[in-house]
C-alpha cells in the first residue's frame, strides 16, 4: 500500500488524532496526539489492510530546546504487506509520560525501557519499567541534550558495583 | 514475563548468576536464573556492561567521523554495520551510488555474512560440546579475514565504506583469492554438516529446544535467521532490496518448528546462498567508479588528493566542515547477519546528526530469550543463546 493511502486511511478513522503528516524520501511520518497512541497502534496492527504486525523500533528524540517536548518515535513494518510507517508523538518535557504499547507488540518492552533510561520518558502501564543500559546508581538520562557528552558520574563504577561488599 | 506454574520438586528455589564472565554467554551478558532443581522458572537478562554511548557520541561527530564507530557495534560483522549506516546517510542525502560500488558492497557484505555465521557455528557447536567444528570454522574464517585485509588494510574493523561508495577500488589479486575461496567453501560446508546435521548428540541437544512460534517471533520482534527459523519468510534483501540485491538469484531458507535445530539449518543454508551471491557478483561486477563523484559530499580518491590542488582542498573541506544533509529524517535497514539492522537519523541541516538511533537486531532477539528458556532445563540456555547469535557490542552500543 502506498504512503498516501496509509495516511488517508488513518486520518479518516482518527480525524482528531493526527495533527500532521509528512513524506520525506518516500517515508511516511504521522504525528499523533499522545492520548491516541494505544488506540491508533491497535488499529494499525489489527486493520486487515494495514497489518502493521512488526514494531521495528521505538525511541525518543530530545526537542526540548526548540519545542519544549520529547518525541516518541515508532517505526512500524508489516511483514505480509511489506510497507512501513513512522509515528511521532510529542510529549511535554515537564511531565514526559505516554501510554505503553507493550500490550500490542511485546517487543516494545525493552525499547521502552531504553527510552526511559536514555530520556526519562515514563511509559504508563509498562509491566517492568526499569533502567536497561546504565548502571543502577547512574544519575540522569544520558541522551538528553542537557547531559554533557563528557559527563562524569559522582560515584565510580567500582563504588556502584561493590557497594554491598563494604 | 510469562508466569510458569512452579511444580516444586525441591524445597526452595535457587537463584544463580550466569555471566557476565561466562564463556557461553558470548560476551558480557548476565543472566539471572531462578531454578527449581535444574528447571528454569525465570530468566532475566541484564545488559549494559558494554554501554559506550555510541548514539550520544554520534551527535558530536560529523557524518564521516561516525563510520569507524559503527565497526564497533556488531564487531563480528563490521562491514554490515558500515553499510547500514552509509545507506541511511545516502538516503538522507538522496544520492545514487555507482553500480560498481554497489556490487563491491554486496560481495563484501556476503563474505561478512559467511564469516559471521562461521563464528556463530564455531562457538555454538563449542558451547554444546562439539570442539572439532570450532577449528574448521576458524580456518575458513581466517581466509575471509585475509581477503578483508587485502581490501581494506584491516582484518576486523574495516571502515571500508564511505558515504557514496567505498574508500578505494578492489586490489589486484582480490578476484582470484575470492574465487578460490568460494570454489572451495561449499565442500567445507558439507564437511561441517557431516559432523553435526545428522549427529544424534547434536540433535538431542537442539531439536525441540527453545521453540518459538511464528506469531510469537513476530510479536517479540525477532528478525533474521532467528525469525526465519520459525518459518516466517521475511528477508530485507528480498522485501526491500538495497545495493542491487534485486539483481541476484538466491533463495531464503526457512525453518519449520522454530527450534534451535531449525535456526541452525537456516544459517547453514544461508552460507550456501551467500556463497552463490558472491559467485554471481564476481561474474557481473561492472567497471566504473567505486565512489560517486559529488563535490562537497564524497571524498576524492587518495591519488587525487596527493596530486591535485582542487582535490586536496575538497578533501580538507569535507573533513573539517563535514557534509550537510538537508533537514529531515530517515530510517533505513538492511539484512545484517543477525537480522534487521536499522539506522534512524534525524538531521537538523548541520554537519552532525541531531539524533542517531541504532536498531540492533541482537538487542531485540535477546529480548525473546526468557520466552524460549523458561520451563526448560539449564543446559538448554546455552544452546538457545548460541542459536540467537547475539553480539553484546551492538546490544549495549
Amino acid at each position: 500500500m502506498d504512503n498516501e493511502t496509509i495516511a488517508s486511511l488513518v486520518k479518516n478513522n482518527f480525524p482528531e488524532a493526527v495533527t500532521g503528516s509528512e513524506i520525506f524520501r518516500n517515508e511516511l511520518t504521522l504525528i499523533i496526539k499522545k492520548e491516541y497512541i494505544p488506540e491508533i497502534a491497535r488499529f494499525l496492527k489489527e486493520n486487515k489492510e494495514l497489518g502493521f504486525d512488526f514494531l521495528s523500533d521505538l525511541c525518543g528524540v530530545d526537542r526540548v530546546e526548540t519545542d519544549g517536548v520529547f518525541e516518541v518515535v515508532y517505526h512500524l513494518y508489516s511483514i505480509y504487506k511489506n510497507h512501513r510507517v513512522r509515528l511521532k508523538s510529542p510529549i511535554t518535557s515537564n511531565d514526559p509520560c505516554i501510554s505503553t504499547v507493550t500490550g500490542i507488540w511485546n517487543t516494545a518492552n525493552w525499547h521502552e525501557r531504553e527510552a526511559y533510561d536514555m530520556y526519562g520518558i515514563k511509559f504508563d502501564g509498562h509491566p517492568d519499567l526499569r533502567k536497561i543500559l546504565t548502571p543502577d546508581d547512574f544519575e540522569g538520562h544520558p541522551l538528553r541534550k542537557d547531559y554533557p557528552v563528557d559527563g562524569r558520574q559522582p560515584a565510580t563504577l567500582r563504588e556502584i558495583y561493590r557497594k554491598d561488599e563494604a | 514475563m510469562t508466569a510458569i506454574p512452579a511444580t516444586t520438586t525441591t524445597t526452595h528455589l535457587m537463584t544463580i548468576n550466569m555471566g557476565p564472565q561466562h564463556p557461553s554467554t558470548h560476551g558480557v551478558l548476565r543472566l539471572l536464573l531462578e531454578l527449581d532443581g535444574e528447571m528454569i522458572i525465570k530468566a532475566e537478562p541484564h545488559i549494559g556492561f558494554l554501554h559506550r554511548g555510541v548514539e550520544k557520541l554520534a551527535e558530536y561527530r560529523t557524518y564521516h567521523q561516525f563510520i569507524p564507530l559503527t565497526d564497533r557495534l556488531d564487531y563480528v560483522a563490521p562491514f554490515s554495520n558500515n553499510l547500514a549506516y552509509a545507506i541511511a546517510v545516502e538516503k538522507l542525502l538522496g544520492m545514487e551510488v555507482p553500480e560498481r560500488a554497489q556490487h563491491i558492497r554486496v560481495i563484501l557484505c556476503e563474505l561478512t555474512r559467511i564469516s559471521s555465521h562461521l563464528l556463530w557455528l564455531a562457538t555454538h557447536a563449542l558451547d554444546i560440546g562439539a570442539m572439532t567444528v570450532f577449528f574448521y570454522c576458524f580456518r575458513e574464517r581466517e581466509t575471509i579475514y585475509d581477503i578483508f585485509e587485502m581490501v581494506s588494510g584491516a582484518r576486523m574493523n574495516l571502515s571500508y565504506i564511505r558515504v557514496g561508495g567505498v574508500s578505494r577500488d578492489l586490489p589486484g589479486g582480490f578476484m582470484e583469492k575470492t574465487r578460490n575461496f568460494i570454489a572451495e567453501f561449499p565442500a567445507r560446508l558439507n564437511e561441517y554438516e557431516t559432523l553435526l546435521t545428522e549427529n544424534l548428540i547434536w540433535k538431542k541437544r537442539t531439536v525441540g529446544v527453545g521453540v518459538i512460534s511464528a506469531e510469537d517471533a513476530i510479536d517479540y520482534g525477532l528478525s533474521g535467521p532467528s525469525l526465519r527459523g520459525s518459518g516466517v519468510n521475511w528477508d530485507i534483501r528480498k522485501a526491500e532490496p538495497y545495493s542491487s540485491y534485486d539483481k541476484y538469484h538466491f533463495t531464503v531458507p526457512l525453518g519449520k518448528n522454530g527450534d534451535v535445530y531449525d535456526r541452525y539449518r537456516v544459517r547453514i543454508e544461508e552460507m550456501r546462498q551467500s556463497n552463490s551471491i558472491v559467485h554471481q557478483a564476481l561474474n557481473i561486477l561492472p567497471k566504473g567508479d567505486f565512489i560517486a563523484r559529488i563535490p562537497n559530499i564524497t571524498l576524492p580518491t587518495k591519488e587525487d588528493v596527493e596530486t591535485k590542488m582542487e582535490s586536496m582542498i575538497q578533501h580538507f573541506k569535507i573533513i573539517i566542515d563535514g557534509i550537510k544533509p538537508p533537514k529531515g529524517e530517515v530510517y533505513s535497514s538492511i539484512e545484517a547477519p543477525k537480522g534487521e539492522l536499522g539506522f534512524y537519523i534525524v538531521s537538523d541541516g548541520s554537519s552532525h546528526p541531531y539524533r542517531l538511533k541504532i536498531r540492533p537486531p541482537s538487542f531485540v532477539n535477546l529480548e525473546a530469550l526468557p520466552k524460549m528458556v523458561e520451563g526448560r532445563l539449564l543446559p538448554d540456555v546455552v544452546a538457545v543463546i548460541g542459536s540467537l547469535d547475539i553480539v553484546l557490542g551492538e546490544i549495549d552500543r
